[in-house]
């Protein structure tokens, strides 16, 4: 965005972040102290591995670190307090309007290493605090053709380059950055739903009900890049966990999958990774014959796929070790497969 | 204001009416507002306990509530293309019944909307409509294009009644006296000078041309929310025209019965003759094979070519056990019935054209109904993976009691208008000829038509 734009943004459509962002820049010091310092205090949280509360020992206790208030003031506050809730509101919204400079990220799933295991919904739940009966990942049992046996595909958002639902969004609050995420305001969505029809590929969820959320997470501050608190009456979906992305790390689907379905990465760096290798990501596309869904809607997705080619398991694999109500919901598929 | 002898034989009739309320009215109103206040409950539970209230979840967004915008949308149609047209080609017949038409149109612009608001997870954000508004989304289109729209409608309706203000003004009815100030405010000073006369005729005739492009424009629009989306039996070339063909033709219908129940309640048989009824149905029956053949087409081509996701679509409208019955009704009776019944000289008579009428605006309710939902039943992605019950959808009784509660505030607002001004103009008897060209039938025309 060149500079008057932004200006006309701050002052027309954003007055009052005008307001606190200028406060900001003019105290650029301590606005880059307290980055440096929740960026420190978020790696330190990943070093630990899994939850922020288990390595809270690490922290001295009764020091002070620097965050921004939900009314766009520095505030000091204990770091044992910070330690307590994972998710951090690193960035102002306008910076999550603009994304991380320099990145183009980009999903790879390997369709022949998916057995249905569901461990990255229930990890992307987890980390979303969100309830168990809120997929923002589903795993479709596809079937091309009569002939073709039937395979598992994981189904995130695909963060379009031409995203149908940002072109029908009456107010802007579902945009596209500059990195290629397709990420939602939920501070400013409506709940129109016009999105969610728009999309071709059903990726949108609403909020019907109030969301129940765990208390500090529902006090949390909103960033379109957290996804956190969830509001009631509001459109949601997969983000490709941006906050995790500024620190370097890996979304929480790609780490819990127990076959590395999931690489994750750049496409400018060009390179993905599961966690457990890293690969060229030009090269993975050239050798496994990477395509992307439904290339002809012309929406241009960023998730790739791998043929399910050299399968390492049989479809029933995973089917068998369903919960009977996530087996329900295959009901049709599968019996279609049988004939 | 002087009356000629035929403006004062059409007041005298309709005198009582505006001046007495009357038991029955009374009735009437109390059962509308029961309706409307059901609705009313439904709505405030819609509101404190969340839209997860509805039927609709995350593969059927939308449902009841945006087949009624369109419907009622739809409907509005009946004052602006028909008396806007009617007007242009200064068809004479029209002057009885363009009051009956507008206010159609007005009110229905009134209620409409509002079902759009109800889908509307967060209506404490509405303002961000204005504060954050994106001119590339087809709703905010629609928001200009219907906020114009009804702006002209009321301007057209209020441009005709103006005269009519200014006779009841003078005519001392015996009405409370906050309703002969009204009168008095609502006429504007207009004493039937040569420039007043001028000036309204030059408004109207402008607002009557405005109001057709206007009209063609919102329907448009509003069928580019669906148009513009890659769903099939959405993403369609034809569903500009053919949803306001669809519009204008519900309009009719609606314009049909209204006209038959105001004829009946009223005793206005000498004004709104069978003349009328046999030429709105005749336009009924030209728009209903337009419609007809749009319905062909697109549903031809889709079937046709037999892609994936279309035949999808189109094998829930088909199939009996899905939506085959009321696809079937929608055809039968939404455009072969009333074709058929204006179409033979002898079932063409008011009754049965009102009646067919009945059941052609229901048939394009239930249309509506079937462009919303199936698609949204039909994903482009198997809809696997999702919980059973987001599936399918059914309308909850939350939905049903705000769709009679808009039908309740439709028929309320009729009721109410036609105690507060006569829905024959009264003014437009102005000269003889009008009267002459009243369209009374004799003998002979009866026969030939």
């Amino acid at each position: 965005m060149t500079g008057w734009k932004i200006l006309l943004k701050k002052t027309i459509f954003d007055p009052f972040k005008f307001y606190f962002m200028k406060e900001l820049e003019t105290n650029d010091n301590g606005r880059r102290d307290f980055i440096k310092t929740v960026a420190l205090a978020t790696v330190a949280t990943a070093a630990c591995g899994t939850l922020a509360s288990s390595c809270s020992s690490k922290v001295a206790a009764n020091e002070k670190v620097k965050l921004l208030s939900p009314d766009g003031e520095i505030v000091e506050i204990d770091s044992s307090y910070l330690n307590y809730q994972e998710h951090l509101a690193i960035v102002s919204k306008l910076e999550a309007r603009q994304g991380i400079a320099g990145k183009k990220f980009v999903m790879v799933v390997d369709l022949s290493r998916c057995k249905d295991a569901r461990k990255c919904i229930s990890a992307c739940q987890k980390w979303h605090y969100r309830p168990e009966d809120r997929e923002w990942l589903t795993v479709k049992l596809m079937r091309d053709s009569e002939n073709a046996p039937p395979y598992w595909f994981p189904k995130q958002c695909f963060h379009c380059d031409n995203p149908p639902c940002v072109k029908v969004c009456p107010v802007d609050a579902t945009y596209k950055r500059q990195d290629g995420l397709v990420l939602i305001d939920n501070e400013r969505c409506i709940g129109c739903k016009f999105c969610m029809a728009a999309c071709p590929y059903s990726t949108r969820v609403f909020n019907w009900n109030e969301p129940e959320m765990p208390f500090d997470i529902q006090h949390a501050v909103s960033n379109p890049e957290t996804n956190i608190p969830a509001k009631v009456g509001t459109v949601e979906k997969c983000d490709f966990c941006p906050d995790r992305a500024r620190v370097g790390l890996l979304p929480p689907c790609v780490e819990a999958c127990p076959n590395g379905v999931f690489y994750f990465g750049d496409e400018n760096e060009d390179t993905v990774s599961n966690g457990d290798e890293t690969l060229g990501f030009k090269q993975l596309i050239t050798d496994r014959a990477g395509y992307r869904f439904m290339e002809e809607l012309g929406t241009k997705p960023r998730v790739y796929y791998l043929p399910p080619k050299d399968r390492q398991f049989p479809v029933e694999r995973g089917y068998e070790n369903l919960p009977e109500n996530i087996k329900a919901r295959y009901k049709d598929a599968m019996e279609g497969t049988e004939k | 204001m002087e009356l000629n002898k035929y403006q004062q034989e059409v007041f005298d009739k309709q005198r009582p009416v505006i001046e007495n309320f009357g038991k029955k009215t009374w009735a009437w109103t109390i059962f509308f507002m029961a309706w409307i206040l059901l609705g009313g409950y439904a709505l405030y539970l819609q509101i404190a306990k969340g839209h997860g209230i509805t039927g609709m979840r995350d593969n059927v967004v939308w449902g009841l509530y945006i087949a009624n915008f369109i419907f009622f949308i739809g409907i509005s149609y009946a004052g602006a293309v028909i008396s806007g047209i009617l007007h242009i080609l200064k068809v004479e017949w029209r002057k009885p019944i363009i009051r009956i038409a507008e206010m159609i149109t007005v009110i229905a612009t009134i209620i409409g909307p509002v079902y759009i608001l109800l889908c509307v997870g967060r209506l404490d954000r509405l303002h961000h409509l204005f504060i954050y508004p994106r001119l590339q989304s087809p709703i905010t289109w629609d928001v200009l294009a219907i906020s114009t729209y009804f702006a002209g409608s009321v301007i057209f309706l209020y441009l005709a009644l103006i005269k009519d203000f200014a006779i009841y003004r003078d005519a001392k009815l015996n009405v409370p006296k906050w309703k002969q100030k009204l009168y008095k405010i609502l006429a504007i000073g207009y004493r039937g000078t040569p420039s007043q006369n001028r000036h309204i005729r030059i408004s109207t005739n402008l607002m009557a041309i405005m109001i057709v492009p206007l009209a063609i424009i919102v329907h448009s629009v509003l069928s580019w929310i669906f148009g513009m989306t890659l769903r099939p039996g959405w993403h369609s070339t034809i569903f500009g025209p053919y949803f306001v063909l669809a519009a204008i033709y519900s309009g009719t219908g609606v314009l049909i019965m209204a006209m038959w129940v105001y004829r009946k309640m009223y005793g206005l048989q000498s004004y709104l003759t069978d003349k009328h009824f046999i030429y709105l149905g005749y336009i009924m029956m030209v728009l209903g094979a337009g419609y007809g053949y749009f319905t062909f087409s697109e549903y031809l081509t889709g079937w046709f070519a037999s892609e994936k996701w279309e035949s999808d679509v189109l094998e829930k409208l088909f199939n009996p056990a899905k939506y085959g019955w009321w696809f079937l009704f929608a055809n039968v009776a939404g455009i072969l019935l009333p074709i058929l019944v204006v179409a033979l000289p002898k079932t063409r008579t008011p009754n049965l054209i009102a009646l067919v009428s009945l059941f052609m605006v229901i048939a394009l309710w239930v249309k509506r109904y079937l462009i919303i939902v199936p698609t949204l039943e039909s994903p482009l992605l198997p809809m696997q993976d999702t919980r059973i019950e987001y599936v399918k959808y059914t309308a909850t009784w939350v939905e049903w009691a705000l769709t009679f509660g808009g039908i309740a505030t439709f028929f309320l607002f009729f009721t109410l208008m036609s105690k507060f001004v006569t829905v024959i103009p009264i003014s437009e008897f102005a000269n003889k000829e009008t009267k002459a060209e009243q369209p009374v039938l004799n003998e002979n025309e009866i026969a030939s038509a």
